[in-house]
């Protein structure tokens, strides 16, 4: 039987493939065609949202771009007349398609159900070798002993950003005694231009859920809490369909499985909008219904978390690897990777490059593999300049260190960190020191308030770069930077602090001469910091044709028909409108 | 910086009138529970689209919970509200991805159309216009979000464009 499947995650339907099912819901009704419709979430090409894919007896074939026009279309010659539009194939094993390499150069662990799956429906999860790892667990009785050593074999770390071993965090929860005791899913994804937690969720909600309910196994943890951020309504409402499936089948309740005497139930917190609640004590706080604030470290989570409990906090990737790790074993995960970091990663790609999506690669491959390779380069073939990895805690790689590999310790060593694994690309257009002023103007917002360089010290920081990116920067202003940068670090309690100035620092250690040219010079070398720009006009090319002349808001711009014009820089605000309308290049910014 | 929003103006239209029986089922749900606070912010603003001051007063007295704390808890997250809204909430997305692409210019061509800055809403009440951290659909940047609905690879034009139409369909 044919299939047809729409690609349903958030960014598809933010493309429009809720229009694109519907109409093609419409068409099999209307004409009787003779195919199943499926949905499933996103495979990652979010780039080409919406997308199609078909399978018939000669293969499977995905179709990209397709609005409600393309899929009339698509249906009417691929399932009427079986005449694939080769066109708009974008990835098919059947011949060479313009995305192949994207799909084929990854390796899928924690996305292996992301897009392949109805992610609504337990049954299509289980086809899949969905809860096998739970129920070899119980069949083969293998012990909570045996289960963190497998884990700790793996080498599988956090994902969340922190990259503490997986397998350490729940011997220690393990070794802590209680009548009750809690796992918790960090699914409070804040980073900006991260969204990998988000796709997960929405495409395989049940793998997370399988993961948590292995870990809850073997620590002996009595409840289960999915802290999701609220600004994900779709990922909730997946979570909960999950939830009650699972309620269903007796894989969560009393007797979870089928063993005696184990009662293990999860539920969902939505969290209320606050960066901070990433950190494990801040999202205990916020669960217990106070002010997510973090506090002081030790007694860690293990010994007393959630309702002062024994708890044991990890990441919705770090779960999601967890089935496959106790279904394939240690060594087959411990395979990929580097010495220290085990296993694959999953990106978020965004910013200036070609393909943006989800990309899952073992660690160890070059950044510039990932970019090039994967992502197919930059957007309108401007240079490369720099990625930035970790977001608001992370830091900026230039260009000449894009042969760094992705593993926790080398990405460390530039000053950035890997963080949730959100990769923003950033071309010569891109200025950095707007970038850091942007993240630091980010974690100002965001600091809880608790300690003092963290609340003064950001706003200090801010404030200075504002100065620089309006012309008013000093000298001596970098040092300042990097004094205080230091002391933030030193002296805050959280991870929050202790990395907000990250952004800061490398951008300063990787591109100190454009700091120089806004203070020194007064420009922006990238032509994006408004109050540094000049615009002129180009005596030469000017035809006098009075087009700049009447749409300058600021009446700045003078000259006669025919006649080459000037700006009167003083009355210029430097709106960019003169450069945009002039059809003969003659407006000059500099 | 949160605690800054500590000192932000009183409640403004305290004096609204607020149907608070409307809040029973969820005091009832709620009551008692641990750590139950946020679940009936949430709920309350749902009910009202911003938390009101009376509300603030009738699920502390119902359910024991000091103002203080509950204003404390209200004011840290950025998702409640304690003024009235518009109809229609803009959320532009200013996260990096849609930074780097000139999300700026979105939220200035927006604020000269409607007239009012980012964070505030419009005389009539039709629009809230707000800027939001990231909206997680990156790969569509620069991205605007007004109700369910996500519009992407927008340009200032685009984006009033957009909200006009809104305005005009809603009008007819």
């Amino acid at each position: 039987m044919t299939t047809v499947t729409v690609g349903l995650g958030s960014c598809g339907i933010a493309a429009g493939a809720h229009k694109t099912y519907e109409k093609i819901k419409a068409l099999k009704e209307q004409e009787n065609l003779a195919f199943e419709l499926h949905k499933t979430s996103c495979v990652g090409m979010c780039y080409r949202e919406p997308l199609v894919e078909i399978t018939d007896e000669t293969g499977t074939y995905l179709y990209g771009d397709i609005n409600e026009d393309r899929a009339v279309e698509v249906i009417e010659k691929h399932i009427n007349q079986n005449d694939p539009i080769r066109d708009y194939i974008v990835y098919t094993d059947l011949f060479d398609a313009a995305e192949n390499d994207f799909i084929n150069s990854q390796v899928k662990i924690v996305l292996r159900n992301c897009g392949y799956m109805d992610p609504e429906s337990i049954a299509d999860y289980e086809h899949r070798h969905g809860y096998t790892a739970m129920k070899k667990i119980v069949m083969d009785k293998i012990s909570r002993e045996d289960i963190i050593k497998t884990i700790l074999e793996s080498g599988l770390r956090g994902r969340g950003g922190g990259g503490f071993s997986t397998g350490m965090k729940w011997k220690f929860a393990n070794a802590n005694k209680s009548e009750q005791k809690y796992v918790i899913c960090n699914a409070d994804e804040g980073d900006p231009g991260a969204f990998m937690d988000r796709s997960v969720l929405e495409g395989d909600p049940h793998s997370v859920l399988e993961g948590m309910i292995i870990a809850a196994y073997a620590i002996e943890a009595t409840g289960g809490v999915i802290y999701c951020r609220a600004e994900y309504p779709l990922a909730i409402k997946r979570l909960n369909i999950a939830i009650g499936q699972a309620h269903e089948k007796g894989y969560l309740g009393k007797n979870a499985f089928g063993i005696k005497g184990w009662d293990f139930d999860v539920y969902i917190k939505e969290g209320a909008g606050a960066f901070v609640c990433g950190e494990e004590t801040a999202l205990i706080a916020s669960i217990e219904g106070e002010r997510g604030m973090p506090r002081k470290r030790p007694p860690f989570p293990a010994a007393s978390g959630l309702w002062k409990k024994p708890t044991n906090i990890n990441n919705v990737e770090t779960f999601a690897n967890v089935p496959w790790i106790i279904l394939n074993g240690a060594p087959a995960y411990a395979k990929y990777g580097t010495e220290k970091s085990k296993g694959t990663k999953v990106f978020a790609l965004a910013g200036k490059i070609r393909r943006s999506g989800l990309v899952e690669v073992p660690m160890g491959m070059t950044i510039r593999d990932v970019i090039f390779k994967l992502g197919g380069g930059i957007k309108n073939d401007k240079r490369f300049k720099a990625v930035q990895l970790g977001g608001p805690s992370g830091g900026c790689i230039p260009e000449y260190l894009s042969d760094t590999i992705v593993d926790y310790d080398s990405v460390n060593a530039t000053g950035a960190i890997m963080g949730s694994g959100g990769m923003v690309v950033m071309d010569e257009t891109t200025c950095m020191v707007d970038v850091a002023k942007f993240f630091l103007d980010f974690t100002r917002k965001e600091s809880c308030g608790k300690c003092t360089f963290c609340r003064m010290g950001t706003m200090r920081m801010l404030e200075i770069l504002e100065r620089i990116t309006n012309a008013q920067g000093r000298e001596g202003d970098i040092e300042k930077l990097e004094e205080l940068a230091y002391q933030i670090k030193d002296n805050s309690l959280c991870g929050l602090g202790q990395t907000a100035p990250n952004p800061v620092l490398t951008t300063i250690k990787y591109f100190r001469d454009e700091y120089e040219a806004h203070i020194f010079h007064k420009k922006c070398p990238a032509k994006v910091c408004r109050p540094l720009l000049t615009y002129t006009v180009d005596q030469e090319k000017c035809t006098g044709c009075l087009v700049c002349l009447k749409n300058c808001p600021s009446k700045a711009i003078t000259g006669e028909r025919k006649k080459p014009h000037f700006i009167n820089q003083e009355l210029c605000t430097k709106c960019g409108v003169c450069f945009t309308k002039c059809k003969f290049s003659s407006i000059v910014l500099t | 910086m949160r605690i800054t929003r500590l000192t932000t103006k009183k409640t403004e239209n305290a004096e609204e009138d607020v149907d608070l029986r409307l809040l029973e089922p969820l005091i009832e749900k709620n009551k008692g529970k641990k750590g139950n606070l946020i679940p009936l912010l949430q709920g309350a603003q749902e009910l009202f689209g911003f938390i009101p001051r009376p509300v603030f007063e009738k699920i502390s007295s119902e359910c024991g919970i000091p103002l203080g704390d509950m204003f404390g808890v209200a004011t840290f997250y950025a998702q409640f509200r304690l003024k009235p809204v518009g109809k229609h909430i803009i959320k532009v997305c200013h996260g990096t991805a849609c930074h780097v692409q000139n999300a700026k210019e979105i939220t200035e061509a927006i604020e000269e159309m409607l007239k009012v800055k980012d964070g505030e809403t419009t005389e009539d009440r039709f629009y809230t216009l707000e800027s939001v951290a990231c909206l997680g659909c990156c790969s569509l940047a620069p991205v605007m979000m007004i109700g369910d609905q996500t519009y992407g690879k927008l340009t200032g034009n685009e984006a009033v464009r957009i909200i006009k139409n809104i305005k005009l369909a809603e009008q007819n």
